[in-house]
């Protein structure tokens, strides 16, 4: 069934997609509702990436149906679709490394209040502006690192600044793609706090490797396996099932 | 408050100029003029990224249109600014729907083909433009009916001044704005551009066009000072040595593209003087020396002899 | 018909010299990412120490053009590791920079060493002269680039098809780190191929200057006729080259024939035409 979807939140249905011959993404459905924190795992090559750029609007689909709030989102280009609401980060720390901080910060703010077509008056000096930035640097424990260039910062609070900025798009769809990825171990419990401190009816999904993230932050996980979902499951019923063990974690606990 | 020293800099640099050559002022006047175009080309090279070896389509239009004007409908030096300003802001907008689409060799190939399609185009129709002859009768009246062209180019070189100090205004204020800060995003990261939801297309043909624009005002103010437009306005070499200025002084940052220009043309004046035969060798080697010793350009020279002082602790 | 078979020919024959000389760049553009704005020079280089062993050593021609190609092959090398290392891994802006500087210090050589004049090089007897084809006589001169163009790109293929440097190259231009990881010294594949591409370059200039007349500033006046085959062709394809060399020889000596005094706006046109289309060229990789 394809129906029209009805529900609040992010609904995707029978999501297929193939380059070729190569099917990358195969009869994928998932709901992610207000509040919902997701997590998206599976072994490299599952198609995990080819997911997030269906969503986020990179890739188009070759079948299936995206709805956002009962709204087909798939006419929708990769800027129509953060502005209808769904906001991602970057595997790979995609930041404007040129940049500071703030500016970092600034740029996100500024394009959702539609002000970067605005040629005139000071990108630095708008009070709301600036007191949003402000509140962003003190959620992620950025304070002090403001005035440097991103560049500058250590790898760990790159990856808050990646969070930090799809968050100032005041999404209603969050999806992190590897939050901790590339994050040393000492520094992965930076993220996990950053996570459970967003705002509560914000839909997340989370794609990760990071087993101990996954159960630390999600409550339902979507295993993903060769283009195809496997199951779907609480933590709890994940890692009680024999083949999410054989397929993923064995792979990976050893 | 260092933008307000840079434009007092300026502003200095510009009188010492008059009285110290009033007797190079045609010279002089061409490299303020240069510096206009180098700008342009900041604004998209260093500030958005836009890879180009073409900006000579948009200063030959301006050059054209307002010689064009000039000829056939009126001589008043403003009005002809703004005809050559709205000639390179249409040739740039037009070309750029296809060039916005290509990155690196593509896009600077196709820069190139646009300014040499021109060039065969204002050949072609050498009736209107002169053709090979150049398109003569320009003679600017007197600007806002107050002040006269005089011989020696003292007016000449204050009005270039004056319109130089105008863009240059323009552009502090345009890369400090939230657009601005848009465009350098966009040269950092399109993707992550992309994805907080920004047109990346829109905003780098914003970019071209207003660029286009001020490469138009620079040919119109050449077209005007020098009261001829010829072929050569659209020519290759104009393009790279203009990008060799801006790389020599240091790219987005608007003060390099000044350095740049000036340094680059004073250079190439004495060079070509001093020996008319060999002053390639030391263009090419100064070229040279920047590339390797000073990538940043010469607005990062103080940065990198801070970081040689430094290296020893 | 017969004009349409003379503009075949002498399109194919103009191809296979802008396909001689616009290779290299193209192999070297691909497999280093370099924008390289002084391959031209090489061209220059080759038909100016041609032109120099002839007039001043007195050198037969097959001589001399030999010698011109050896000499372009042995300077290539030190330019390589000093002069370009450095930049491969900037910025696109500095390479188009420091190459633009290379091409006036080459210039500025020539211009010393030989001055701003037309360095003619004077064909053998055996090359001058033409051919009748029954519709029309064909400068035996040309009959040679035809075949010295068929001969470099049979040559190419069975060096890069069938030898170990073949190989080597190929998985570097596919992707250089992984070529490094597998083993191949892709710091000497550069070399070589830089190398082996100026060498071309310079056989294209000398048996070219019939056609693209050599002097101090060839390698500015003809700068963008190259780049422009390398990009219509897609970078570091030797067939996209090759495609691109034919059709836009093809092309433009269509135009000289057709519309004679249309100028190079033809050429520009189809170019822009064809990026505008497939961006990364003919063949490039998508």
């Amino acid at each position: 069934m394809t129906g029209v979807a009805t529900g609040k939140g992010l609904e995707v249905r029978g999501l297929n997609k193939s380059f070729g011959g190569l099917v990358v993404a195969r009869d994928i459905s998932l709901r992610l509702a207000p509040g919902d924190r997701k997590a998206l795992i599976g072994p490299n090559g599952a198609g995990k990436s080819t997911f997030t750029n269906l969503i986020t609007g990179v890739l188009q689909p070759s079948s299936g149906t995206l709805t956002f709030d009962g709204r087909d989102i798939r006419p929708l280009s990769e800027a129509g679709r953060v502005k209808a609401g769904i906001a991602r980060t970057f595997q790979i720390t995609n930041l404007f490394k040129t940049m500071t901080v703030r500016d970092n910060l600034r740029l996100p703010i500024l394009e959702r209040l539609g002000r970067t077509a605005r040629g005139f008056r000071r990108a630095d000096r708008d009070a709301a502006v600036e007191a949003e930035v402000d509140a962003l640097l003190t959620q992620f424990r950025l304070a002090d690192m403001g005035g440097r260039v991103v560049s500058q910062l250590a790898y760990g609070q790159q990856r808050l600044v990646e969070m930090a900025m799809a968050l100032a798009l005041k999404p209603r769809v969050l999806i992190l793609d590897e939050p901790a990825a590339g994050v040393p171990s000492s520094e992965s419990p930076l993220i996990a706090e950053a996570i459970a401190a967003l705002p509560q009816d914000l839909a997340v999904l989370i794609i990760e490797h990071d087993m101990n993230l996954v159960f630390k932050v999600a409550n339902r996980i979507i295993v993903l396996v060769a283009g195809a979902i496997l199951t779907e499951g609480t933590p709890a019923e994940i890692s009680a099932d024999p083949r999410v063990r054989d397929l993923y974690l064995g792979a990976h606990h050893g | 408050m260092r933008d307000i020293t840079g434009f007092a800099l300026m502003v200095l640099a510009a009188i010492v100029t008059f009285y110290a050559f009033p007797y190079s002022l045609a010279f002089t006047t061409r490299v303020v003029i240069m510096m206009i175009f180098v700008l342009s080309i900041d604004l998209i090279q260093g500030y958005t990224g836009i890879a180009t070896l073409g900006q000579a389509a948009m200063y030959g239009s301006g050059a054209y249109a307002a010689g064009l004007f000039a000829v056939h409908v009126s001589q008043a030096p403003l009005l002809g600014l703004a005809v050559g300003a709205l000639a390179g802001g249409g040739i740039a907008f037009v070309s750029s729907l296809v060039l916005m689409r290509a990155e690196g060799l593509t896009q600077l190939m196709l820069t190139i083909a646009v300014a040499e399609v021109l060039r065969e185009v204002a050949n072609k129709f050498s009736a209107f433009t002169g053709g090979s002859d150049g398109l003569s009768g320009i003679s600017p009246a007197p600007i806002l009916g107050i002040w006269d062209f005089d011989f020696v180019g003292k007016v000449g070189y204050i009005y270039a001044v004056a319109v130089l100090l105008a863009v240059m205004v323009f552009l502090k204020v345009l890369t400090s704005s939230p657009f601005g800060l848009a465009l350098q995003g966009i040269k950092d990261s399109p993707a992550r551009m992309r994805a907080i939801g920004t047109p990346v297309m829109r905003r780098r043909i914003a970019a071209y066009t207003i660029s286009g624009v001020i490469a138009g005002i620079a040919g119109a103010l050449a077209a005007q000072s020098t009261a001829l437009v010829s072929l050569s306005v659209y020519d290759f070499q104009l393009s790279a040595e203009a990008i060799i200025m801006l790389i020599l002084g240091g790219t987005g940052r608007l003060w390099g593209a000044l350095i740049g220009t000036a340094i680059f043309m004073s250079v190439h004046e004495v060079a070509a003087s001093v020996d008319p035969f060999n002053w390639l060798f030391i263009i090419g080697a100064l070229v040279l020396a920047v590339v390797y010793a000073v990538p940043q350009g010469l607005l990062g020279l103080p940065a990198e002899l801070r970081r040689l002082v430094r290296r020893p602790q | 018909m017969t004009t349409i078979a003379s503009i075949l020919l002498d399109g194919i024959a103009y191809g296979m010299i802008l396909f001689m000389i616009s290779v290299g760049l193209s192999v070297t553009m691909g497999l280093m990412r370099v924008v390289n704005l002084a391959h031209g020079g090489f061209a220059m280089l080759g038909g100016a120490f041609t032109h120099w062993a002839m007039v001043n050593a007195g050198l037969p021609f097959p001589v001399a053009a030999l010698g011109g190609i050896a000499a372009v092959v042995i300077l290539s090398v030190p330019m390589e590791r000093v002069l370009y290392r450095p930049i491969y891994k900037m910025g696109e802006l500095p390479q188009v920079l420091a190459t633009i500087g290379m091409t006036f210090l080459m210039i500025a050589a020539v211009n010393l060493w030989l001055g701003s004049s037309l360095l003619a090089i004077k064909l053998p007897a055996l090359m001058q002269g033409s051919v009748n084809l029954g519709f029309r006589t064909l400068p035996t001169q040309r009959l040679y680039v035809l075949g010295a163009g068929l001969l470099v790109i049979g040559g190419l293929f069975l060096l890069i098809e069938r030898t170990r440097f073949g190989i080597n190259l190929r998985a570097a231009v596919d992707n250089p780190a992984t070529a490094a990881c597998l083993g191949i010294d892709t710091g000497r594949v550069f070399a070589t191929t830089f190398a082996l591409g100026a060498g071309l370059a310079a056989l294209g200039g000398i048996l070219g200057a019939e056609l693209l007349p050599i002097d101090a500033y060839y390698p500015l006046r003809y700068m963008v006729l190259f780049l422009t085959v390398v990009a219509v062709g897609g970078l570091g394809s030797i067939t996209g080259s090759f495609a691109a060399a034919i059709l836009l020889g093809i092309l433009d000596t269509a135009a000289r024939y057709l519309v004679p005094d249309a100028g190079t706006i033809f050429f520009y046109l189809a170019m822009i035409l064809i990026l505008g289309i497939r961006p990364k060229g003919l063949l490039g990789r998508h």
